[in-house]
């Protein structure tokens, strides 16, 4: 199943029989990408290497980076980035839209339905112990009500494509969901280092999720008043997104605080300013929920804002997200999200999840542990691609102790088959060569949600490597939707 | 629009002051250097360490003060906080901070001169390589400033900018002044001596003031005709009456313009600055002692400092500050 370009960049291209982005698979050649296609092959490899070098250099200058701290220096790291784009066409994108939609509003209410009534966990449709006795299940929230009932109001979906070109699930990410900067950032480079690249594609545009972003976070207080002030909390300069939080803000046109810029007095939120304490009636906040009131929380965090809990439940500060929307993006609440969707919504899901075998029960350890060596399997409480063991690239060694960890704790446990994630053309020491990606989509909820066209493609680097966080060597490409 | 959060305006009013730092351990190298390779006697860089009250650190690191130790101290020291590289690199955390507020190509041009100095190497620091990095210095700090005016947004933040700049300028200046005195003429009894008119020539030249110093005074060069034009000639961009006056123009601007009239002390001491400034002459600072009139000039810009830091950043320390402003302050 090898699939042949034409002469010229991409002629010697070779997709190994995955699925591929710009050429597509074996039954469903892409016709969208033929324009990208015939102008990439116009260009040779040295000239595109130039290219791709002046805007990592430009990366590096625009601060467009995540620090990596040692004991001794502090390095600035860019997101590696890949030059060739990954072309999305608008029906493709009509689906993942449409597939995002349902599933955030499923979520919402889930977790609305979770601190409420809890129906489905009476209904027995999710175990009641698998939310109730999660980590992020967060008492506080008991009985709270939150604008239009919508708990998570900036979700991340990664969404991958396996071999027969269908989208699928992977996980969600309804807490703090990073990497929309890059969307806009990489997009920003594209058009700088590529315009004959783009020259009359209609691409659909990424450079007003500040705006969008501002305005539903402006929905959620139509409570308060007009002209509500709006702050983006960020746990600093430290941490490895600031120059998220940095790029949200600016985009927003809203202040960027810390923990120590805010106080709680009166059970009501002020900054400090230099005319002294000013209302703050909105908190967009980049910070777990651990750390966000020593008060409510854990008691030694240094980045929250004693009381901030309390302003929260009387109603006198929005919070987005919501405390407590963990319980809905856990990778084992995940095998459960077709059920959640069928359940609120009466709808099958638009974007299916991938097979999910739950290690908790017995029949999923089981088959887990039979089949070890062909599946990939996760840790529930970790992300960023740590602990994870991926079966057919193991060793038996490695198989046999990760046997061990599953016996002992199974309920930390998830399996899924070996998703043949699709790949996309990309730069390597050798030339153009297939590349693994996934993408995460960016969902904005106020009182409806809306989807940034495209979304974070990001691109495991190494050869044949299906990891692509960027603490594993993940780079990330600009993601076009055509009209 | 929002006020301005109380920890970026500290933020910001400490940038310029490490970025015009910088720019002014530039030119006092520079002339120093200048001094050592023209002195009598033998080279002496221990004065510029005095200058900065630096004995005692510089001590620290084992070195002989020699042109090399000292060049190294003062531009590449990451353990000296007067270090050109420490205050730039000080500067660009500020920045980064503040990037939600300051203008992209601040951060890039900041971004790209920490940078460039990170990659500076010791033979860079050689004394036949020095007056091409010194002028690199300033010109990158003389860039910031001019990127600040063409981009920052004219709100609080630039008025706090501004303050910073002409503190420290004014600061630096009184150093620069001093750094002559303590090459030649270490007791105030010894000032009024002949001089050697083509080192005082240098200091001016260090101050960019050579050439409008002779169109003032075609005729006549004499130290006191030199601190005179340095220390209160208010026409001169960088003499230290011209820069309390323009601080104490921007912090009136600033406390009119923002709600801050209640807030005097600040405000009042730099007015006592000013009028001090304006009525003393170089003949008098002379008679009394320069050093010494020098050392209360630092003394009276700290006490500016320490009031700003009461009035404006206080909040970003402690949790519990200035009175509330009320809700949502117009």
């Amino acid at each position: 199943m090898t699939q042949r370009g034409p002469s010229g960049l991409l002629g010697a291209y070779d997709s190994g029989g995955f699925f591929c982005e710009v050429f597509g698979g074996p039954q469903h050649p892409a016709t969208h990408t033929t324009t990208v296609r015939e102008r990439l092959d116009g260009l040779s490899l040295a000239e595109l290497r130039r290219r791709a070098q002046a805007a990592e250099r430009e990366l590096y200058n625009l601060g467009v980076t995540f620090t990596v701290y040692t004991s001794r220096e502090q390095i600035d790291r860019i997101l590696p980035f890949d030059v060739i784009p990954r072309v999305l066409s608008a029906a493709e994108w009509d689906t993942i839209e449409r597939g995002v939609i349902q599933r955030v509003t499923a979520l919402n209410r889930f977790i609305e339905d979770v601190y409420h009534e809890q129906k489905i966990l009476r209904e027995g449709i999710v175990p009641a112990d698998l939310v109730l006795g999660n980590a992020n299940y967060r008492p506080q929230m008991r009985g709270l009500k939150v604008p239009f009932g919508n708990y998570v109001n900036i979700c991340g979906v990664d969404i991958v494509r396996g071999g027969d070109g269908r989208f699928c699930v992977l996980e969600d990410n309804a807490r703090t969901p990073s990497g929309v900067s890059y969307v806009v950032e990489n997009r920003h480079l594209t058009q700088r280092a590529f315009p004959d690249l783009m020259r009359n594609i209609g691409v659909r545009s990424v450079s007003n999720y500040g705006q969008r972003l501002i305005g539903k976070l402006t929905e959620l207080a139509s409570g308060i008043g007009a002209d509500p002030c709006v702050v983006l909390l960020s746990p600093g300069v430290y941490n490895s997104a600031y120059f998220e939080h940095v790029f949200l803000a600016r985009e927003m046109g809203v202040p960027l605080v810390e923990g120590r810029d805010l106080i709680v007095r009166d059970d009501r939120v002020f900054m400090k300013t230099t005319r002294g304490l000013q209302r703050v009636n909105v908190v967009y906040r980049r910070i777990d929920d651990d750390f966000l009131d020593p008060e409510a929380f854990n008691p030694t965090s240094m980045l929250g804002v004693r009381g901030l809990m309390r302003a929260y439940r009387l109603g006198n500060v929005v919070l987005a997200n919501a405390v407590g929307t963990g319980i809905s993006d856990d990778k084992a609440v995940y095998a459960y999200v077709p059920r959640i969707i069928r359940y609120y919504l009466d709808e099958e899901a638009i974007l299916p999840n991938v097979e999910t075998h739950i290690c908790r029960e017995a029949e999923g350890l089981a088959y887990t542990l039979a089949n070890l060596e062909e599946l990939v399997v996760k840790p529930v409480g970790e992300s960023g691609g740590y602990g994870i063991l991926i079966g057919p690239h193991a060793s038996r060694k490695a198989l046999a102790e990760f046997r061990h960890k599953l016996r002992a704790d199974p309920g930390n446990y998830i399996s899924q088959p070996v998703v043949q994630l699709s790949v996309c053309p990309t730069v390597t020491r050798s030339g153009i060569e297939p590349r693994h990606v996934d993408l995460r989509p960016f969902a904005v909820t106020g009182r409806s949600t809306w989807v940034l066209p495209g979304g974070l493609t990001r691109v495991a680097l190494r050869k044949g490597s299906l990891i692509v966080n960027s603490s594993q060597g993940g780079g990330s490409k600009d993601t076009w939707v055509l009209e | 629009m929002n006020n301005l959060l109380a920890r970026h305006a500290e933020s910001i009013f400490w940038l310029a002051r490490q970025v015009e730092r910088a720019n002014s351990t530039a030119r006092i190298l520079d002339v120093n250097e200048t001094f050592s390779r023209n002195a009598r006697g033998e080279h002496d860089w221990e004065s510029v360490l005095r200058l900065y009250g630096d004995e005692s650190n510089f001590r620290a690191t084992g070195r002989k003060p020699t042109a090399d130790a000292v060049l190294h101290f003062y531009i590449l020291d990451d353990h000296n906080p007067n270090s050109v590289l420490s205050n730039v690199r000080m500067a660009r955390e500020n920045a980064r901070a503040l990037r939600p507020l300051i203008s992209t190509e601040m951060w890039v041009q900041l971004n790209g001169f920490h940078s460039r100095l990170t990659r500076l190497r010791r033979p860079d620091l050689k004394v036949e390589n020095l007056n091409r990095l010194c002028s690199y210095i300033k010109e990158s700090c003389q860039t910031h400033s001019g990127i600040t005016a063409e981009t920052l947004y004219r709100d609080e933040s630039w008025y706090f900018h501004q303050l910073g700049r002409a503190i420290e300028r004014a600061d630096q200046t009184t150093r620069l002044v001093d750094v002559k005195y303590q090459v030649l003429l270490p007791q105030p009894s010894d000032v009024g001596s002949p001089i050697d008119e083509a080192q005082w020539n240098t200091v001016l030249r260090s101050a960019a003031g050579f050439h409008a110093f002779r169109r003032v005074n075609p005729q006549s060069m004499s130290p006191s005709k030199v601190v005179e034009f340095l220390v209160f000639d208010r026409r001169f961009p960088r003499s230290v009456a011209a820069s309390v006056l323009v601080a104490n123009e921007h912090l009136g601007e600033l406390r009119l313009k923002y709600g801050h009239t209640a807030r005097r002390a600040a405000s009042g001491l730099l007015r006592k600055l000013a009028a001090s400034l304006a009525e003393d002459t170089a003949k008098d600072l002379i008679a009394r002692g320069l050093h010494e009139g020098l050392d209360q000039i630092q003394a009276d810009l700290g006490g500016v400092t320490d009031a700003l830091g009461r009035e404006f950043f206080l909040l970003a320390e402690t949790d519990e500050g200035a009175p509330s402003a009320g809700e949502r302050p117009a």
